[in-house]
């Protein structure tokens, strides 16, 4: 039954992935079911969220090594994913940007970049940026916070990780964990979409 | 009470703005960097935040405004920054002016903004614009603003266009148009 179930999951997500066609640029508002995706991590594995069957949901973040908010946000990327992946909402991190653009967000710098901060988190590239525009991200760091429900991930917070880019010790609200905090704790999300400047998405002219 | 703190705030930046200049005129420097630094602290860079900023974006008056948010470390806006230049010296005897809005860090202020400025002489007037209550100043720049840089403004009274997006000097030189009395 189980694996059936799986299976269904399985499915679902391949004719989704398969048969979605690029967004027009408006991609997910809250409540919509999220694509799952099937990308290479760092390590070459190739990885979906169904491959997460502990999950109760997810902190997928676009990001990236080049630009300065997200470089800003890296160490607070990494707690998220410590404070909240054993708690069943894993941070899966996404390299949107095209590579030809941006050299330094390639697979060798991606590594290069999560073994010399230690990420623990799977860094996945969007290798022929089809998941990204699903989304609807537009910059590095964007995030979508899912919850894992009969009918798939539903996109339950879109935004910042904070609303202090500059400086983790001035940060008076911690949208994502506020966020989270409410999920785990079957609670409304009070802020569910919030707005901060990030670096554009690089694709070709 | 908010425009008397602002007042106040601006006097007292630009107060440390002239303590800086001092410092540095009268800094023994090494002799290279006495050019650069005499150059920067030419530079009079006003630091606004988004209450300051408000009415710089939002000017009643007759002319055309084009306003471009930009930092030295986006790539896009860099490539696009000359096509801004360029509209503001052609079309500035048709009441154009351009205002860049530079969201740099403020500890590259004179480590890269300044030098950057120099080194492309930009003729348009720079502001930095600082203030990380990002959440608040960028749904009221522009309700579908989601955040990416570039982004540009262009506005003529009550008639006002909202870009996030590059543009090339056509693109921007078509924009401008529709704001241009033929």
């Amino acid at each position: 039954m189980r694996t059936l179930k799986l299976l269904v999951v399985l499915v679902v997500a391949i004719t989704t992935t398969a048969f979605t066609i690029k967004s027009d640029g408006t991609g997910y508002k809250v409540g919509d079911v999220a694509t799952d995706f099937s990308l290479m991590n760092i390590d070459g594995k190739m990885v979906s969220l169904a491959d997460f069957t502990d999950a109760r949901g997810f902190i997928v973040i676009f990001t990236c090594n080049t630009c300065p908010y997200a470089v800003a946000y890296e160490d607070r990327i990494e707690a998220l994913n410590k404070k909240y992946a054993d708690k069943g909402y894993p941070v899966v991190a996404i390299m949107p940007n095209d590579t030809d653009i941006k050299p330094g967000d390639n697979m060798e710098a991606m590594k290069a970049r999560a073994k010399a901060k230690g990420f623990t988190f799977p860094y996945l590239m969007d290798e022929g940026q089809e998941i990204y525009p699903q989304y609807g991200a537009t910059k590095t760091p964007h995030v979508y916070i899912l919850q894992k429900e009969k009918e798939g991930n539903v996109v339950k917070y879109i935004g910042a990780i904070d609303d202090n880019y500059k400086d983790a010790a001035q940060v008076n609200t911690k949208y994502v964990e506020n966020a989270v905090d409410a999920l785990l704790d079957g609670k409304s999300i009070e802020v569910d979409q919030t707005r901060a400047i990030g670096c554009s998405i690089k694709v070709k002219s | 009470m908010k425009r008397i703190l602002f007042i106040v705030l601006v006097s007292l930046l630009s107060c440390k703005n002239e303590t800086a200049k001092v410092e540095k005129d009268s800094a023994a420097v090494v002799e290279e960097d006495v050019v650069n630094l005499n150059a920067q602290s030419e530079i009079d860079l006003r630091i606004y935040d988004y209450d300051g900023l408000e009415p710089l974006i939002n000017k009643s008056d007759d002319n055309v405004h084009v306003v471009n948010f930009w930092a030295t470390w986006c790539a896009p806006c860099v490539k696009e920054l000359p096509y801004f230049e360029t509209i503001n010296e052609k079309y500035a005897d048709q009441n154009v002016e351009v205002l860049l809005v530079s969201l740099d860090f403020p500890r590259n202020y004179d480590s890269k903004l300044k030098p950057f400025m120099i080194k492309h002489g930009l003729k348009s007037e720079v502001v930095a614009f600082d203030d990380v209550d990002q959440n608040r100043w960028i749904p009221a720049i522009n309700e579908n603003w989601t955040g990416a840089l570039p982004a540009t403004i262009i506005y003529k009274g009550d008639k006002r266009n909202f870009y996030e997006q590059s543009f090339t000097l056509e693109e921007l030189e078509t924009e401008l148009q529709q704001f241009l009395t033929p």
